[in-house]
């Protein structure tokens, strides 16, 4: 039995969402940050994110395949899983995700599709047997790389990376209406959950590219563009600033209210989550990247670039960590105390072996990098680092 | 002859004595068999199943609707033991249990209910003044505005039309979000079916007429179940004359069972 404090439902002594449900909106999260930095370059034209363009999204498209796998492997009945899309029950937060995952993948997928297109002519052109019959049929019988037919994907793709960010930021932010949405629980049940999920998804995934970015650079031999960092260091530091800001004003809020919840959540927070928020979420991984990238930041100009890099990436490293715990924290900690509002589980460690534990959640986590490096093998993810190294001469569509 | 004597009267005490261990073995027999009954009793005679049948049911002739009387209830666990057999709830998992409350002179309020309540309750607070303490059978309160059910991604939680809340086994995904969105703690992943379980309100009994499992079992008649369509059920005077109070009626779910002589402490 497991140890508690109080009294609790007994139906309450269980953690029915797992380890799988901590990932999801974990992935997820990477997914929209990274799709957010790829449109800041196709949408927005922010020029200093030109090398990470098509990076960022063939990230998005990796981390998006695997997104449903904890999902799956978490349901009682995942052979039944489709129901949720051909018998949805609208009144369910939850029937929306079919409709809204299938059709963000579908938007991803055409725009990384045009984006590689003529990648995928030229190796076309360039390759012979198997390989050229592989790359043919991703080009789906289109060969026109013309200048005007490239114009024409340019704009498509900007259409593409615009419809992009609003269906990324709503698969993402259900996720957080999902928890956010339930008045049984009044750790979860707050409208400032959606939004937190949104900004603390965005700090995950431009930390995921900084992590990524450097690592490829420097297994490539490749220079990391100074002008690319900072401009990540920046963006991370302002969705940092407005996460924390978030997290932060909810708990003052409940602490302020003192209505009857925080009588749970603050003995929530000071005990069974004292380490994974207090010491994890708010200090190791939110104050001291803050301070991290303040430095970055704000001293830009007097910055050696080894120094930035450095610096971004271990604040990136553990802004990485930061965002898991926030997923855990609400995840799990929402599942720490009994709905009698009595009573408390003293501590989750999931099992290592079990169909949602540990190993079950590093192997997933751990897809989307071996899909990621299948996809450079196929399509080159730096093409202006790739083309100046052989060369040739190909049109570009992003 | 004298020994003689005592021999058969030796043996006159021992056939006794063999007699009397006979007569409580018997008893003892007697008394599992008839206790025992009462549980099997609570299955549906085939009879009565083939008869059933034959009238069709009408849920629309029907609105559901329980009662706990706090007062009466003696915490013996007989209902929660009834349902567990009635329905082969797995073990660790509940459909039904029952809370004791301990409120001292002094001090905090001490709530428990050990395995339930299922085989009543040992001895609680000790060497403290308890002017009050009492017991809170708990169940689905098959709410009319239930979250359980709006939040179901398939449609397999459902509220039939006679107010019974129930889950279609054949249909739900396991994915545990009712579980999270009731806020009474009555609902539970089935380890051995992978779905959604909850209290029926023993609905395979009702429908035939019969009462849940929990309250035809209930010794002292804490727990009532009655039709709110039909104008002769005691059930009614009950609702319309006494004070009834609701669990957490804040959260506007509109719960179906009722409670009479409910506590503040209770939630």
């Amino acid at each position: 039995m497991h140890e508690v404090t109080g009294y609790l439902f007994p139906n309450d002594l269980h953690i029915h969402w797992s380890l799988m449900i901590v990932l999801y909106p974990y992935i997820t999260g990477l997914v929209a940050g990274a799709f957010l930095v790829s449109s800041l370059y196709h949408v927005f034209g922010k020029e200093e994110f030109r090398p990470l363009g098509r990076f960022a999204l063939a990230t998005a498209l990796c981390f998006l395949t695997v997104a449903t796998v904890p999902l799956l492997n978490h349901l009682g009945h995942a052979e039944r899983a489709a129901n949720i899309i051909i018998t949805p029950h609208f009144t369910s937060a939850m029937a929306g995700f079919g409709i809204l995952y299938a059709s963000y993948f579908l938007v991803l997928l055409l725009e990384v599709w045009f984006v590689f297109r003529s990648d995928i002519v030229y190796r076309v052109a360039t390759t012979t047997g198997v390989t050229r019959w592989f790359y043919a049929t991703l080009a789906l019988g289109v060969y026109d790389v013309s200048p005007p037919a490239l114009e024409l994907d340019k704009r498509i793709i900007r259409v593409l990376a615009a419809i992009g960010i609003p269906m990324a930021c709503l698969l993402h932010g259900y996720v957080g209406f999902l928890f956010g949405a339930l008045k049984a629980n009044p750790w979860w049940s707050t409208p400032l959950m959606p939004i937190i999920f949104l900004f603390s998804a965005m700090v995950s995934g431009i930390a995921l590219l900084v992590v990524l970015y450097q690592v490829v650079m420097s297994l490539k031999g490749w220079r990391i563009e100074a002008s690319a960092i900072a401009a990540l260091a920046r963006w991370l530091w302002l969705f940092l600033i407005m996460t924390l800001t978030l997290e932060i004003l909810e708990i003052m809020t409940l602490a302020y209210e003192r209505a009857e919840e925080w009588e749970v959540i603050s003995h929530l927070l000071t005990h069974q989550l004292s380490i994974s928020f207090i010491s994890i979420q708010m200090v190791l991984g939110g104050l001291i990247p803050f301070i991290l990238l303040a430095i970055v930041v704000l001293l830009d100009r007097f910055m050696d670039d080894r120094i930035r890099n450095t610096l971004t990436m271990v604040a990136s490293l553990l802004l990485l960590m930061q965002v898991i715990a926030m997923r855990w924290n609400v995840v799990i900690g929402g599942q720490m105390f009994s709905k009698s509002m009595r009573g408390f589980r003293e501590t989750y460690v999931p099992g290592l072996f079990d169909k949602e534990g540990v190993v079950a959640a590093v192997i997933i986590l751990v897809i989307p990098f071996v899909l990621l490096f299948f996809f450079e093998r196929v399509l080159p993810t730096f093409a202006h680092l790739e083309r100046s190294r052989r060369g040739s001469e190909v049109g570009e569509a992003e | 002859m004298e020994d003689r004597e005592l021999e058969t009267m030796l043996n006159d005490v021992t056939s006794e004595k063999s007699n009397r261990r006979e007569f409580l073995k018997r008893a003892a027999a007697c008394g599992i068999s008839f206790s025992s009954f009462g549980v099997v009793g609570l299955i549906l005679p085939k009879e009565m199943e083939a008869k059933a049948e034959l009238v069709p049911y009408d849920w629309d002739k029907h609105r559901w609707v329980y009662l706990v009387d706090v007062e009466k209830c003696i915490g013996c666990g007989a209902c929660a033991r009834a349902c567990r057999t009635e329905n082969s709830v797995p073990e660790g998992m509940y459909r039904t249990w029952i809370e004791r409350y301990e409120i001292p002179a002094e001090g905090e309020t001490a709530v428990d209910s050990p395995g339930g309540g299922e085989q009543g309750f040992g001895p609680g607070l000790q060497g403290r003044e308890i002017p009050k303490a009492f017991f809170v059978p708990k169940l689905c309160n098959h709410c009319a505005e239930t979250p359980c059910t709006q939040v179901c991604p398939v449609g397999a939680s459902y509220s039939t039309n006679d107010g019974a809340v129930l889950v279609d086994q054949e249909r739900c995904i396991g994915c545990g979000y009712c579980v999270q969105a009731c806020p009474y703690g009555s609902r539970f992943i089935n380890p051995e079916t992978h779905t959604a379980d909850k209290c029926t309100w023993c609905y395979h009994r009702v429908s035939k007429g019969l009462k849940p499992a929990c309250v035809e079992i209930c010794p002292v008649g804490a727990r009532i179940f009655g039709d709110r369509k039909n104008p002769n059920d005691p059930v009614n005077e009950i609702l319309a004359t006494q004070k009834v109070h609701l669990l957490q009626p804040e959260l506007l779910t509109k719960p179906q069972c009722y409670y009479r002589g409910l506590d503040m402490e209770v939630r």
